[in-house]
C-alpha cells in the first residue's frame, strides 16, 4: 500500500511539473522559440504574488488575479520589444538572450528581495487532507494538478476551439504564409508569451505555496520544465502533462527507496525515455 | 483608375537584377498573364506586389494607395491575395480550418457568415469532400485547389496565381480553369503566371512577357504570342 501511496503523491507532484511546463510548451509549439528564463520568470511572478500579498494583505489565491494580467503585459513587452527582434533561422540569438535574461532576473530578484527565502502563506488549506480509499491525499497538491489539468484543457480548447488559436496554429506551421493570409505573426508570439505569464503566474501561486523560493531557483525549475515538454513530444500539451507526471512518480519512487535519490530518479527517467522514444511520448504526426 | 500600378520597380540580389524598372497597370476585373522563362523574376514580380520583398526602386500603389512600404498583412486586408507555385497549405490545420483563417484575418469576415463564406468556396473548387481532412495528407491536385481556395477566402480584388495548374493533368487543368474563369467572372482581377499556355489565353484578356527580369512586351495574347521576339526568347524558336 506504501508503493500506491507513493504513486499518487509522485502523480500530484507531476501536476506542478506540469503547470510549470505548459508556458514553456506553448511557447515552444508556436515559435520554435527556448525561453531558458522560463524557470526565472515563474520565480519573478512567485515574488510578484508576494508583493501583492504583502502589499495589500490579500490570500495568494486572490494575489493571483492581481499578478496574472501584469505578467500577461510582461510577457507581452518581452515579446515585442526583446524577443521578436532576435527570432529568426538562426537559434543561437533567442538562447543568448534568453539565457541574459535569466541571468539579469536572478539578480534583479536578488537586489530587490535579498537571497533570504520566501514562502507564500495559504492559511489552514496547506496542511488539509482528504481520505481517497486507503489513502490520504493533501488538499493542496490535489488543486495543484487539477489546476494543471484545468489549465492544460483550457490552453487546448483555446488552440483548437477559437479563432486565435487556429492563428496560433497557422503561424507555427509557416509565419510567411500566415502574413499573407493578414495575420500579423508578432502580435500572435506576443499574445502567446503573455498567456505563457499568466500560466507561469499559475505556477508560482502552487510552487510558493508548496516550498520555499528565493531568487536563485529558476534554473531548476526550467530543468524539470525541459524535461516534462521534451517527454511530452514537443509541442503537444498532453504529452507534456504526461512529461510532467512521469518526473513527479519516477521523483517520489527514487525518494521512497533513498531520500537522496528523489531528483535523480527523475532525471533517469528523463533519459530513458529520450532513449527509448527519442521524440517524446506524443510527438505531433508530421513535424 | 487602376487597381494596381507598378511604377518603375527594380530589386537586385546581390548583383543579380530580377526585376529592372518593370512599370504596368492592371484594371479593376482584368486578367493579366505572365509569362517568361524560368529565372525571369516572375515570383520574385509577386513577392515585391504582396509585400513580402521591399523594392530598391520604384513604387507600388493598389487601389489608389501607394503600398510600397506596407507589410503582407495589410495588403492581404486591402484585398490581394495570392496563390502559391508550391502548395503551403498550414498542414496542422484541417482544410476548412486554412480557409477560416484566411477569411477570418485576411478577409475581415466573423462568426457564422465567416464558416458559411468558407463552406461555399469549398464547394466551389471542389474541396467540400476534404473539408475536415487534414491538409498535410492531400494530394497535389487538392492542395492546388486550396491554394486557390484560400487565396478566395481572403475576399481579394485582385488575386495572384503562381503556377497553378503546373503539373496538373489535362483534365484535373479544366476543371481549375474553369473555377477561375468564375472568379473573373465575378469581377475579381487576376494576375497569373503559368507555363501552360493553353490554359492562360483561355482566361487572360493581356499577356505580358519577362526576360532577365525586364518586361519584354504587354498586350494582347495572340499579338505577344505571334512577335518573333517572343518566340525566340519564350519558346526557344529560332526565327
Amino acid at each position: 500500500m506504501i508503493w500506491v501511496d507513493t504513486i499518487v503523491q509522485g502523480i500530484l507532484l507531476g501536476g506542478l511539473y506540469a503547470l510549470f511546463a505548459a508556458g514553456l510548451s506553448l511557447v515552444f509549439g508556436i515559435m520554435r522559440l527556448v525561453n531558458l528564463a522560463h524557470g526565472d520568470l515563474i520565480v519573478l511572478a512567485a515574488f510578484l504574488i508576494l508583493t501583492v500579498v504583502n502589499l495589500l494583505g490579500l490570500s495568494p489565491f486572490v494575489a493571483v488575479l492581481i499578478a496574472a494580467p501584469v505578467m500577461f503585459a510582461v510577457g507581452w513587452a518581452l515579446q515585442t520589444y526583446v524577443l521578436n527582434r532576435v527570432l529568426g533561422d538562426d537559434i543561437l540569438p533567442p538562447l543568448l538572450v534568453t539565457f541574459g535574461l535569466s541571468v539579469v532576473i536572478q539578480n534583479g530578484l536578488l537586489e530587490g528581495f535579498s537571497a533570504d527565502s520566501q514562502k507564500l502563506s495559504a492559511g489552514p488549506i496547506e496542511a488539509a487532507s482528504l481520505p481517497l480509499g486507503p489513502i490520504t491525499v493533501g488538499v493542496m497538491p490535489l488543486l495543484t494538478l487539477i489546476s494543471a489539468v484545468a489549465v492544460i484543457f483550457a490552453l487546448n480548447q483555446l488552440f483548437y476551439r477559437t479563432k486565435l488559436g487556429r492563428a496560433f496554429r497557422a503561424t507555427s506551421d509557416d509565419a510567411v504564409t500566415a502574413g499573407l493570409m493578414g495575420i500579423r505573426p508578432r502580435n500572435v508570439f506576443a499574445i502567446a508569451t503573455g498567456i505563457a505569464m499568466v500560466v507561469a503566474t499559475i505556477a508560482a501561486l502552487y510552487l510558493g505555496i508548496r516550498a520555499n523560493f528565493d531568487p536563485s531557483i529558476g534554473p531548476a525549475r526550467l530543468i524539470y520544465a525541459f524535461e516534462a515538454v521534451i517527454i511530452g513530444g514537443l509541442g503537444s500539451l498532453w504529452g507534456t502533462l504526461a512529461g510532467g507526471i512521469l518526473i513527479g512518480v519516477a521523483q517520489a519512487l527514487g525518494a521512497a527507496v533513498n531520500p537522496e535519490w528523489q531528483i535523480l530518479a527523475g532525471h533517469i527517467a528523463f533519459v530513458l525515455v529520450l532513449l527509448i522514444r527519442p521524440r517524446g511520448l506524443f510527438p505531433r504526426a508530421n513535424d | 483608375m487602376s487597381l494596381l500600378t507598378l511604377d518603375h520597380v527594380s530589386k537586385s540580389f546581390g548583383a543579380l537584377k530580377v526585376t529592372d524598372a518593370v512599370s504596368f497597370e492592371v484594371a479593376p476585373g482584368e486578367a493579366l498573364g505572365i509569362i517568361g522563362p524560368n529565372g525571369a523574376g516572375k515570383s520574385t514580380l509577386f513577392n515585391l506586389i504582396t509585400g513580402n520583398i521591399a523594392p530598391d526602386e520604384g513604387r507600388v500603389l493598389f487601389d489608389g494607395v501607394d503600398v510600397t512600404r506596407k507589410p503582407p498583412m495589410s495588403r492581404v486586408a486591402a484585398g490581394i491575395g495570392r496563390s502559391f507555385q508550391i502548395p503551403q497549405p498550414f498542414t496542422h490545420l484541417s482544410v476548412f480550418e486554412n480557409l477560416l483563417v484566411a477569411a477570418n484575418f485576411g478577409g475581415g469576415h466573423h462568426g457564422h457568415h465567416a464558416g458559411e463564406f468558407c463552406m461555399d468556396i469549398l464547394d466551389r473548387t471542389g474541396l467540400a469532400g476534404v473539408a475536415d481532412a487534414t491538409s498535410g495528407g492531400l494530394s497535389l491536385l487538392q492542395r492546388k485547389r486550396l491554394e486557390l481556395a484560400r487565396a478566395m477566402a481572403t475576399s481579394p480584388k485582385l488575386i495572384l496565381l503562381d503556377e497553378i495548374a503546373g503539373g496538373l493533368t489535362e483534365a484535373e487543368c479544366g476543371a481549375l480553369i474553369d473555377t477561375i474563369k468564375s472568379i473573373h467572372a465575378e469581377g475579381t482581377a487576376i494576375i497569373w503566371i503559368e507555363h501552360v499556355l493553353h490554359a492562360l489565353t483561355s482566361v487572360v484578356e493581356r499577356l505580358m512577357v519577362l526576360n532577365f527580369g525586364k518586361m519584354l512586351m504587354i498586350g494582347e495574347p495572340d499579338e505577344v504570342m505571334a512577335s518573333p521576339e517572343v518566340k525566340e526568347i519564350y519558346l526557344g524558336i529560332e526565327v
